[in-house]
């Protein structure tokens, strides 16, 4: 594929994302300079002052919503991204409102219980659309033990031995390489393949 | 026999997913279950049988993001 082929291709291409942390927030930001052309963000919390070790706020917007400063920051950064930034809650039963014109959704969410959640309504609901996930975001190291795994429409980049963060550390490293990997993977779907 | 994430198990008749989640030692409600690729909603788990020969998929989602 050529180079102008994969930017045309981004450029039309949307992404919806569950959650602005330590995945969502990495996930737009890097997607956003590849150059994804649009990006529908829903999270409700705002920046606290730690949070700021793994996610991609600074410290003059601690106090601010989230999806406020992701889509400040992304457009300080890049040129020509819609960032449909939106601060509301996912409530159940509803989880794929928001998602439902985007071609792929990556799950950027906190707790086990809510990514079950919206994972199983998209994939009921919205059976056509690609679904990112991830699991094990937890702890330092293991960058061996993480793998994806593919199962129809759900992507799922886990590590098995990943400590769950109600037991463990969130670091910027393990955080960010969970979120990239998640990003890496939207790019191989919106793109039909991996480009070597 | 059923397969459970690629590895084979006694079918038990009449067995649930509950019960099967419940035998494999799974903690309700941090997973997905597929059979034969189609998604249970979690609300159907105590209801859905698991078929003699099911592929079943059980994914685990751990806290954190």
């Amino acid at each position: 594929m050529q180079n102008s082929e994969i930017t045309a291709r981004l450029k039309e291409a949307s992404v919806g994302i569950a959650g602005a942390g330590g995945l969502g927030s990495n996930v737009a930001m890097t997607l956003a300079r590849a150059g994804v052309g649009r990006l529908v963000i829903v999270d409700m919390d705002l920046v606290e002052k730690g949070n700021l070790d793994r996610q991609c706020f600074f410290l003059d917007q601690v106090g601010m919503p989230k999806v406020e400063a992701l889509k400040e920051n992304i457009e300080r950064a890049v040129e020509g991204v819609v960032v449909d930034a939106r601060e509301v809650m996912l409530d159940e039963g509803s989880m794929d409102e928001p998602f439902r014109d985007v071609d792929i959704i990556v799950e950027a969410l906190d707790l086990a219980e809510t990514k079950v959640r919206l994972i199983e309504e998209v994939l009921i609901k919205l059976p056509k659309t690609p679904i990112v996930a991830a699991s094990g975001v937890g702890g330092i190291g293991g960058s061996e033990r993480v793998s994806l795994r593919v199962s129809g429409t759900l992507y799922l980049i886990e590590d098995p031995h990943g400590i769950p963060c109600e037991e463990g550390i969130l670091t910027g490293p393990k955080v960010g390489l969970m979120a990239h990997w998640q990003a890496n993977t939207v790019m191989e779907i919106l793109l039909g393949g991996s480009c070597e | 026999m059923i397969t459970v994430n690629g590895n084979g198990r006694d079918h038990v008749p009449d067995e649930t997913v509950s019960g099967l989640l419940k035998r494999l030692n799974y903690i309700f409600p941090l997973v997905i279950v597929k059979i034969n690729g189609t998604v249970v909603p979690r609300d159907s788990f105590p209801s859905v049988n698991v078929p003699d020969g099911a592929t079943v998929e059980v994914i685990h989602l751990t806290s954190g993001g």
